[in-house]
């Protein structure tokens, strides 16, 4: 593996830091939709996590040149 | 029988003859046990989204989240955290691990292990704890069966539902024994479609008839506080670290149970393992969605003995009767499909290595198929006596302790799929330490996922299949230091590094 497509690695462990330390989110405020902080935001993180996947996918394909 | 009956009974016996016709799927010889065991290493991206997806979100998912949602509050919510960094996790270990897997032809990660440290007491110990930790959770399923066909008004009474979990059973076992893996596979498209459309309903009916999200949160809110061990929806400062601890271990531990291998080992290439990290995350959406019923039940005024019924009754009291049916058949449903592949994932084990471990490795012997088929059976069959000689609530306290046991495979596995660093005895010693210390603290805390850790004046509230994976770190470490220093011998690596990329 070469170091240019490794690099795109790194970004995987972003959803780690913004999920795992609960005292960024377990507060109740602000909501959206009646949802609480605490949720909203784990949820969305779903979405995130799994854009940040898509993302690291097609640019490590792309510098293989597949 | 009312609609609801009706519905799950036609529901469940029409799955069942799709699982007998999956044998024909693609015109395989099943007695190769590549074909039988993994469809023959060929499904592509949809046909993988599927099945992994069925795979992974089991009974436990779609009753026991909840439940606990329901009991204790924000602390099931940990759940999310888990999914969301499984699939990143996954991306980077599970396709290294196909690649392998692919070109030696390994089925189980007991294989790989016997391969790369040279070890057959390291590959007894890396199957006989998958064995262990999935015999339980084959029991989750089949309990989850027995929970909705009681609440479904299918049974009139305890023993019928037994009567007819029995029959659901028999169904399973001969169909997981004819068809193979190709037959959840099949099954799993049904399954998907039931559970989406039944969370999609239930998440636009159930608040709307309950006055909106900030209203459930607030009534959930109050009913949580007002227990006897009062709870909160939104995490207190004491429970930060059990809820890390509890996401980051599960996710470490999710794709190494044997059910989970065996599906990803099914694909037909690594771009399709890592695509569907992109996409299975999906299905943690409708997993919070489905935590989030717990709280739904609770802003209903939904009273029961056993938490487990909360969500069972929440349908039958929102629905109507022939959607309660299409959503209970979409539980049992969700059940058999895992139920099948730990019953496959389970007898790889025991056919290529508990029972092979004591024999000469040649390529994949052709003989295994008809072995492997028949343990698929007893793996089931362990699962149906847990399920129906274990009470219930034991039943789902050997299901956690599972999940401790299976993570203590870790090292040696995934550290393993990077690493030569540690010695093979080692790695032994820092399994077995794992394992007696999380069966100790599982005991200890009566069966409680969590474990209060006292650190000098402090207490670590914190999950211990995480504690107990530490101490088997450390061992591994220690002991890959001693043994190097004294020189004893390591065993052969029989793979080289072109076989991981």
């Amino acid at each position: 593996m070469n170091g240019r497509k490794a690099r795109w690695l790194w970004l995987l462990v972003i959803p780690f830091i913004a999920t795992l330390v609960p005292p960024i989110y377990a507060r109740s405020t602000p909501a959206i939709f009646g949802f609480p902080f605490f949720y909203w935001y784990q949820i969305a993180w779903i979405v995130l996590s799994a854009l940040i996947v898509g993302i690291v996918y097609v640019a490590r394909r792309s510098s293989e040149h597949e | 029988m009312n609609s609801a009956s009706i519905i799950f009974v036609v529901l469940v016996l029409g799955v069942a003859v799709l699982g007998f016709i999956a044998a024909r799927w693609g015109g395989a010889n099943l007695r190769s046990l590549d074909e039988w065991a993994l469809g023959g290493r060929k499904f592509g991206t949809i046909v993988s989204w599927f099945l992994i997806g069925g795979d992974l979100y089991t009974a436990y998912t779609f009753i026991a989240v909840p439940a606990l949602a329901f009991g204790a509050g924000a602390l099931a919510f940990f759940a999310v955290p888990y999914t969301a960094i499984a699939y990143p996790l996954a991306f980077l270990i599970m396709a290294r691990f196909w690649i392998v897997a692919k070109r030696r032809g390994y089925i189980t990660t007991a294989d790989f292990v016997h391969d790369r440290f040279g070890s057959r007491l390291l590959e007894l110990a890396v199957a006989l704890t998958g064995v262990l930790a999935t015999m339980p959770y084959i029991a989750l399923q089949l309990i989850g069966i027995q929970v909705v066909v009681e609440r479904s008004g299918i049974a009139p009474n305890h023993s019928s539902a037994i009567a007819l979990l029995l029959i659901a059973f028999a169904l399973l076992a001969a169909y997981t024994f004819t068809s193979g893996l190709r037959a959840p596979a099949l099954i799993a498209f049904v399954k998907d479609t039931l559970i989406y459309m039944t969370v999609i309903v239930a998440i636009i009916l159930i608040p709307h008839a309950l006055g909106g999200w900030a209203h459930i949160f607030s009534s959930a809110q109050s009913a949580l506080a007002a227990k006897p061990k009062p709870g909160a929806v939104i995490l207190p400062r004491n429970l930060y670290f059990a809820y890390s601890s509890l996401a980051f271990t599960s996710a470490l531990a999710l794709f190494i149970y044997p059910h989970s291998i065996t599906s990803v080992l099914s694909a037909r290439s690594a771009g399709v393992i890592r695509r569907n990290c992109a996409l299975l995350p999906l299905y943690s959406v409708l997993l919070a969605l489905i935590a989030l019923l717990g709280y739904c039940a609770l802003a209903a005024g939904i009273t029961v003995k056993n938490p487990n019924y909360a969500i069972p009754d929440l349908f039958v009291r929102f629905f109507p009767s022939w959607f309660s049916g299409v959503a209970f058949a979409a539980i049992a449903i969700g059940a058999l499909v895992p139920a099948a592949i730990m019953g496959i994932g389970a007898a790889n084990l025991f056919a290529s290595n508990i029972l092979q471990s004591f024999k000469v490795r040649q390529t994949r012997p052709p003989i295994e198929t008809p072995i492997a088929r028949t343990l698929a059976l007893f793996a089931l069959a362990g699962g149906l006596a847990i399920a129906l000689f274990i009470a219930p609530q034991y039943a789902i306290d050997f299901q956690l302790l599972g999940g401790t046991w299976i993570v203590q495979i870790f090292p040696a596995v995934i550290l393993g799929l990077y690493r030569r660093w540690f010695h093979h005895r080692a790695l032994l010693i820092g399994w077995a330490c794992g394992m007696a210390s999380g069966t100790w603290m599982a005991a200890s805390a009566n069966f409680a996922s969590v474990f209060p850790l006292h650190i000098g004046g402090g207490m670590l509230v914190g999950y211990i299949a995480f504690y107990a994976l530490v101490v088997n770190i450390l061992m591994s470490v220690l002991f890959t230091i001693l043994f190097d220093a004294l020189r004893v011998s390591r065993g052969v690596d029989l793979t080289t590094a072109s076989d991981y990329s």
